[in-house]
């Protein structure tokens, strides 16, 4: 039954290259903990990639109770936090999950850069890895103000603070970011809306582009 | 591509413009160059892989568990906080507070300092473009990420001791720990633990005055609700910051701007006196939002 579904789409769209493609492509001995222990270093990419999962599935979860309004902003997070079942695991995951993110992504660029495996020619990689680092860093800066509590709010001015000091073009990403003269209901929107919707959106293009990538070159030979 | 009449397909499209399948699927790059045991990603080594992953999230779940997530007070921009961004963020801040980076050096310290150190850690594969990958044989490359790291863990320790030393001398509790006290303090107490910011509810004031009654009889009550919480009129709980006795004597007498006829005929046809009127104008009158607490 399961097989003659299969057959029936695969007659149409022909998929099976592609995900033999991804599922028989041979990995080396030295990239393989259960070989040689130390190669766990290599693993810290996929990790990155496994927290990001959670870190979508979590924040999937949040958005159903997240109101992103200056007079609710903190009410719901705070219900979320003592009323809702497992609410505070569910936050407890994307709140840690984003500091992990980070540290994760931090190693894996270690190791790429201590074992010399972004150079040529796999430079393209390294530099939309950067990209993916920076979107990283945009996700959490923009995170942070949505519990509306005073350390959000209060980190969130002097970050514009510092982004208005950059000269020339700072007052005009400020007031872009602040969306007006004060950090307000605004910036809040906008910044649910940056760490919803665009952050996201780009940070999954380049990570289809930062697999497709590794996937054509392979991972860099033994040192 | 036209369509061929011998294909063997069962399924054929007309006027086939599909891609060709090439020669089978793209070969994996060949790792005969290193010998030894490579395998299959799918399950082989993705099994592998997860065993380090379920590693990972065991313990990730037990600090998510031990630690719940930190969250303070409502924001206010009236409250005495340390301004602190996340940790990953803090050497920034504190790099930021040096003189050669701030005040009239500004432009070097948000532009010229980090615009070189990230321009470079992004277009490392075009600056070191030497053949050697092992670490010790890239002295200058290598040398240069360990005095980043070096740089980047001094600037976070020294922003999260000056923070502690900050919340020390100030007497401060960090909001989030203040707030988890409070609430165990109040839970014992059988309190509400809620911050949140209420819409508050604006009482009545002397609900047992006879006014209450005239309030009924006077016909008030079909439009501004029994409980003076408004119907097809506006709610009447706190009016007396609008309208003072007169005022609202006035209103009950000739009505407003052709919103609201006037019901003092009504209400005498009811059986109110015109001091029963006067009393409920003064009991309407008291009716202020402060006069609650």
């Amino acid at each position: 039954m399961f097989k003659n579904v299969y057959n029936w789409i695969d007659e149409r769209l022909d998929f099976t290259p592609i995900w033999r493609d991804v599922a028989d492509h041979e990995v080396p001995e030295h990239v393989n903990p259960a070989h040689h222990f130390s190669a766990f270093v290599y693993c810290f990419g996929g990790l990155t990639f496994f927290i990001t999962i959670i870190q979508i599935l979590s924040g999937m979860f949040l958005t159903m109770y997240y109101v992103p309004d200056i007079k609710n902003a903190y009410a719901s997070v705070e219900y979320l936090q003592t009323q809702v079942a497992f609410g505070q695991i569910v936050r407890g995951m994307h709140h840690w999950g984003a500091s992990l993110v980070i540290v994760m992504m931090f190693l894996h660029t270690l190791r790429v850069f201590f074992t010399g495996s972004y150079k040529a020619p796999r430079e393209m990689n390294w530099v939309v890895g950067m990209l993916i680092f920076f979107v990283m860093i945009g996700l959490g800066l923009t995170g942070y103000l949505l519990p509306w509590d005073n350390k959000s709010y209060f980190a969130t001015k002097v970050t514009l603070e510092i982004a208005n000091s950059v000269p020339v073009l700072g007052p005009v990403i400020k007031e872009l970011l602040q969306g007006g003269t004060i950090v307000g209901a605004e910036t809040l929107t906008r910044f649910f809306a940056i760490h919803v919707f665009f952050l996201p959106a780009v940070l999954l293009l380049l990570l289809v582009g930062h697999f497709l990538i590794i996937r054509k070159q392979g991972i860099s030979g033994p040192l | 591509m036209a369509h061929e009449d011998k294909s063997k397909e069962k399924v054929v499209y007309v006027g086939d413009s599909r891609i060709r399948k090439g020669e089978g699927f793209v070969t994996p790059p060949d790792y005969t160059a290193y010998p030894g045991k490579s395998e299959a990603f799918i399950p082989n080594f993705l099994l592998k892989e997860w065993m380090v992953g379920v590693v990972v999230l065991v313990g990730f779940l037990v600090l998510t568990i031990a630690e719940p997530a930190p969250l303070g007070y409502p924001a206010n921009p009236n409250a005495q906080v340390i301004p602190m961004p996340d940790w990953y963020f803090l050497f920034l801040y504190q790099y930021l507070k040096y003189p050669y980076a701030s005040g009239d050096y500004i432009t070097l310290g948000t532009l010229g300092i980090p615009g070189v150190a990230f321009g470079a850690l992004m277009l490392a594969p075009f600056l070191d473009r030497g053949k050697e990958r092992r670490f010790y044989r890239r002295p200058i490359a290598s040398s240069l990420m360990l005095l980043s790291i070096a740089s980047l863990v001094y600037l976070t320790n020294f922003a999260w001791t000056h923070y502690q030393n900050e919340l020390e001398a100030s007497g401060l509790k960090p909001e989030h720990i203040q707030r988890e006290e409070k609430a165990r303090e109040n839970r014992e107490k059988g309190l509400p633990t809620t911050n949140a910011i209420q819409d508050q509810e604006v009482a009545i004031v002397d609900k047992d005055d006879p006014a209450m009654e005239f309030y009924k009889k006077a016909t008030c009550v079909s439009c501004h609700g029994a409980d003076l919480k408004g119907a097809g009129g506006p709610s009447l709980r706190g009016v007396g910051d609008k309208h003072d006795q007169e005022g609202i004597l006035t209103i009950i007498k000739e009505g407003l701007n052709g919103r609201m006829p006037e019901v003092y005929s009504a209400a005498k046809e009811n059986g109110l006196s015109d001091e029963d009127i006067d009393h409920l104008a003064e009991w309407l009158a008291k009716q202020k939002a402060e006069a609650v607490e």
